[in-house]
């Protein structure tokens, strides 16, 4: 076991954790963040997908000793009222269907815009491909990723 | 309007509860927990009164409906409700939606599975709302000393226009709530419908693009441990001893023991089927320790031998065989191929089959092939238990509660009225959580430790522990007569351990001459239903096989659909025939006209395909495009007949969700099995459909209709996986017999 201070959605938190647990089980077991889903525990699926500074990361791989001060954006703290450009875009083009794969797409998607706010189609279909959903509602989001960067251009 | 009555059967199917006492909400404790308030209230409800089981209707007009059914992204949380506003004729937005509990009592068919949730609520829903408003029209009758039959209601609001009396549902809320439930109720016009047929938003959508715990694996509890299995690696091994000296001193382990799923002397209704009945358990304090201790944890395990068990599926009993062995996917494909040699057992026949394809001018014979799936849910199996000696509280997702409940109360040998089920959104089902051995497991683990606990099955666990679609085998022959019509048919299926054939379905009824017969085969991996179960396979095979009859016949792949159904529809072959061949055309001809079928395009490549299935009619056009080899589909264009439709955007989503599936498992889904090991065991192996592959567009049609709804979740599912087979023809001149398509 180890301390570690980490910088989660804005806020500090210290767990007290095996140094290897992957960042996934300490947001879900030890800090009560479970938007960040578990599917696959081998960075195939991209529901545990998070933001680890401004970059998109798998973090069922992701020990938390690993982490040092980059600072944690889960899907909990991607906006503080749920009004995230994506978030709205998911919202208007109804995209969930059983709902479980979205927050790791989404938070997927946000990272790719904060890169590049207007990217192509093939950009999308290129970042996105790393996240599985199997109610396959593929088409849906691809769309909702569309009207949020349109949207965010202003 | 018509008149129904609210009886159903001996009993009341709504019952009256008096006044809320224990009932009553209050305001502020729902007003804090609710994320975005759908109205702008003038006032915050003071208290709730229960109008019956699925209705709440607050002192300022805000109506609570539990949504009867569990959620798994079929939308039955919007619909079911939006079903019940309808008749009680209120504002959407005056609707709060709460997942109902397990209660027998209150509710009927509280699952889902075999797209029947709308189509066998339909009814009680809409008299549910029915019976509501007539309550509290009676209510205002009373308070206003006029005759119900001069009050009217308009979004929320009872009105006698002669007195110029009107008052809101909520003031005549706490009278309702005291009154005996009519005899009889009125419900309204299909064309007064102002919710039912307008697209409504999934009420949880904010809620899942804001990660909030929605989901069973999301269940955390004061004191709570987390438990995972280990199950023996191969079907047809039994375990025999755990090896647990390295496992348990390991940090935050509490517990190794092993558990035993059924009593050996229950006998299994159809959806306790269970992959492994005696398992290990390991608990501890978090995910992470007990997924360490599980790699150190070792267990022996021994053959099994073959065994019969009796088994009854609602109510009639059945023999299931279990041979011993390590089974193979390349002995099932000879066994398979050696059933299908033999004669089998012939279930339907019509006409003289034998002298039809002696005379025949042509025959077509074609064999279709297609593996076990695993389910892969993305949420994987999971639940959460606090069984106590007093009370068993299990809270997850699952398909069936309702059968689970009862198969729990045996193992626990505690009464149906101590145990109390939860359900949480599912994510994900297809089949898979209507066999919630997981359930019994959690609670089992629950009782030993004394603790509330919660058992989650890695990926690993999940798919290699599965309750699989069955693998599929079916030879088709066709003969042709001198004018190029379909004369005689035959068609013989098998499977392991089940046949996919539905006797009485098309082309059966259309063909003059038609023989049908089936064969299975018995087999230790387990298995069960899968997204539209069968006819995911049928549809896929039948489909193809058509398309290259009516190549073979000169004719386009829908003209000669189209003259069979007219055949099954003016002259129809046998009695039994299952299906309706005029909504059958209809969705052929639509997605015929709406993808412009017919119109050349030099590197669009298209195949067509239509089925019947869960009583709905699904017809497909798919464009193909090849790039570098590699076949891409474009678009989907989809038409359906599956009656009244409720939400139309929900249902366009779920069509969408079954066609992309559809082509991710024609394409990749697999499992093969080496020595009853299962070759795959994670996402880096069992290909899925990724968003590069999904059509770039799928459009979906309704066909307008008065018809009650019919089943939506699995009918778009089945035909797809030969749109895609022909359209690959089409693309490379080559016919795809055995599924996946595609080797990844
Ligand atoms: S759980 Fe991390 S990628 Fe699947
Ligand atoms: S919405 Fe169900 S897995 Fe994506």
């Amino acid at each position: 076991m180890a301390k570690f201070n980490l910088i989660i959605n804005g806020n500090q938190k210290e767990v007290d954790v095996d140094p290897s647990t992957p960042v996934l089980w300490v947001l879900r077991d030890h800090l009560k963040l479970v938007g960040t889903k578990y599917g696959c525990g081998i960075a195939q699926c991209g529901a545990c997908t998070i933001h680890l500074d401004d970059t998109a990361i798998r973090s069922c791989q992701l020990p938390v000793s690993a982490v040092g001060n980059q600072a944690i954006t889960t899907i909990e703290g991607l906006s503080e009222n749920g009004d995230h450009p994506l978030q709205k875009a998911w919202v208007a083009h109804d995209v969930p269907q059983c709902g479980y794969c979205q927050a790791g797409q989404i938070m997927t998607a946000a990272a790719l815009l904060k890169a590049n706010p207007n990217p192509t189609e093939e950009t999308i279909e290129a970042t996105m491909n790393g996240n599985i959903c199997r109610c396959g509602t593929y088409i849906r989001i691809r769309k909702a990723i569309q009207t949020a960067a349109s949207n965010q251009q202003g | 309007m018509s008149t129904v009555s609210t009886k159903i059967g001996r009993r009341f199917f709504i019952k009256s509860s008096t006044l809320a006492g224990g009932g009553i909400m209050l305001g502020f404790n729902w007003l804090a927990s609710c994320q975005m308030p759908k109205k702008e209230l003038s006032s915050v409800p003071k208290e709730w009164f229960k109008i019956n089981g699925f209705l709440k209707i607050s002192d300022n007009g805000l109506v609570t409906i539990m949504s009867p059914n569990p959620e798994g992204g079929q939308n039955v949380k919007t619909s079911m409700p939006m079903i019940v506003a309808e008749e009680l004729d209120v504002n959407w937005n005056d609707v709060i939606v709460e997942q109902a509990p397990l209660d027998t009592a209150n509710f009927t068919r509280q699952f889902i599975g075999g797209s029947q949730a709308i189509r066998r609520g339909w009814e009680s829903l809409r008299m549910t709302g029915a019976c509501a408003r007539h309550m509290l029209k009676q209510a205002a009758a009373q308070a206003w000393q006029v005759p119900l039959e001069e009050l009217t209601t308009a979004s929320g609001v009872i009105q006698h226009e002669k007195t110029g009396h009107s008052a809101g549902y909520g003031e005549m809320a706490s009278a309702a709530a005291t009154l005996p439930v009519p005899e009889t109720v009125e419900l309204k016009e299909i064309k007064d419908f102002k919710i039912i047929g307008t697209s409504r938003k999934n009420v949880d959508g904010q809620k899942i693009v804001t990660g909030q715990p929605l989901f069973g694996i999301d269940t955390y509890r004061e004191g709570m441990l987390t438990a995972m299995i280990v199950h023996p690696p191969a079907f047809g091994l039994k375990l025999k001893s755990v090896d647990d000296s390295a496992a348990r001193n390991m940090p935050g382990i509490k517990d190794i023991f092993t558990i035993k799923v059924f009593n050996e002397d229950y006998e299994k209704e159809f959806f306790d089927t269970c992959t492994f009945t005696e398992i290990a358990v390991i608990v501890g304090n978090s995910t992470w320790e007990v997924m360490n201790a599980k790699k150190a944890l070792k267990i022996s395990c021994e053959p099994i031998t073959s065994s019969t068990e009796n088994r009854s599926r609602f109510g009639s009993k059945y023999t299931q065989h279990t041979p011993a062995g390590l089974e193979s996917t390349t002995d099932h494909k000879a066994q398979m191929e050696a059933m299908a040699a033999k004669p089998a057992e012939i279930v339907r026949k019509d006409g003289n089959p034998d002298m039809a394809f002696k005379k025949a001018a042509k025959i077509i014979e074609r064999t279709f092939t297609a593996p076990y799936l695993a389910h892969n849910c993305m949420e994987p199996m999971n639940f959460f238990a606090d069984v106590t000696s007093e009370k068993a509280t299990l809270i997850g997702p699952l398909q069936k509660p309702e059968f689970t409940e009862k198969a729990l109360s045996a193992r626990l040998g505690m009464p149906l009225e101590k145990i109390d089920i939860q359900m949480t959104r599912l994510g994900g089902g297809y089949g898979r959580r209507s066999y919630a051995h997981w359930l019994i497991e959690a609670a089992l683990i629950s009782q030993k430790m004394n603790a509330p606990v919660k058992l989650i099955y890695t990926r690993e666990d999940d798919m290699t522990d599965g309750i699989y679609r069955p693998a599929y085998h079916i030879k088709f022959r066709a003969g042709l007569d001198g004018s190029n019509n379909l004369n005689a048919f035959h068609v013989k299926a098998g499977g392991i351990p089940e046949s996919p054939l539905a006797k009485d379905r098309f082309p059966a009824g259309a063909v003059d001459h038609y023989l049908a017969e089936e064969w299975t085969i018995d087999t230790n991996l387990t298995v069960g239903s899968f997204r539209a179960p069968r006819s995911n396979f049928m549809a896929s095979a039948e489909q193809s096989f058509l398309d290259e009859v009516a190549e073979a016949a000169g004719k386009d792949p829908i003209d000669f659909r189209l003259e069979l159904l007219e055949k099954a529809s003016k002259n129809p072959v046998g009695e039994n025939n299952d299906y309706d061949a005029n909504r059958y055309a209809g969705v052929l001809k639509m997605v015929r006209e709406k993808s412009g079928w017919g119109k050349e395009s030099t590197d669009i490549y298209r195949g067509v395909s239509a089925y019947f299935c869960h009583n709905s009619y699904a017809a497909q056009v798919l464009d193909m495009k090849m790039e570098n080899g590699t076949p891409k589909v474009q678009k989907v264009t989809c038409a359906i007949d599956c009656g009244i439709v409720v939400n139309p955007d929900g249902a366009k989503n779920m069509a969408e969700g079954g066609i992309v599936d559809g082509i991710g498992n024609a394409f990749f889904g697999e499992l093969t099995f080496k020595d009853g090991v299962p070759e795959k065991n994670n996402f880096d192996k069992y290909r899925m459909i990724r968003m590069k592959e999904a059509p770039k567009e799928i459009d979906v049609y309704f066909v307008e209709s008065n018809i009650d709804p019919t089943g939506l979740g699995e009918p778009t599912f089945p035909p797809t996986f030969a749109a895609v087979a022909n359209a690959l023809y089409q693309a490379t001149g080559k016919r795809h017999y055995h599924q996946p398509f595609l080797k990844s």
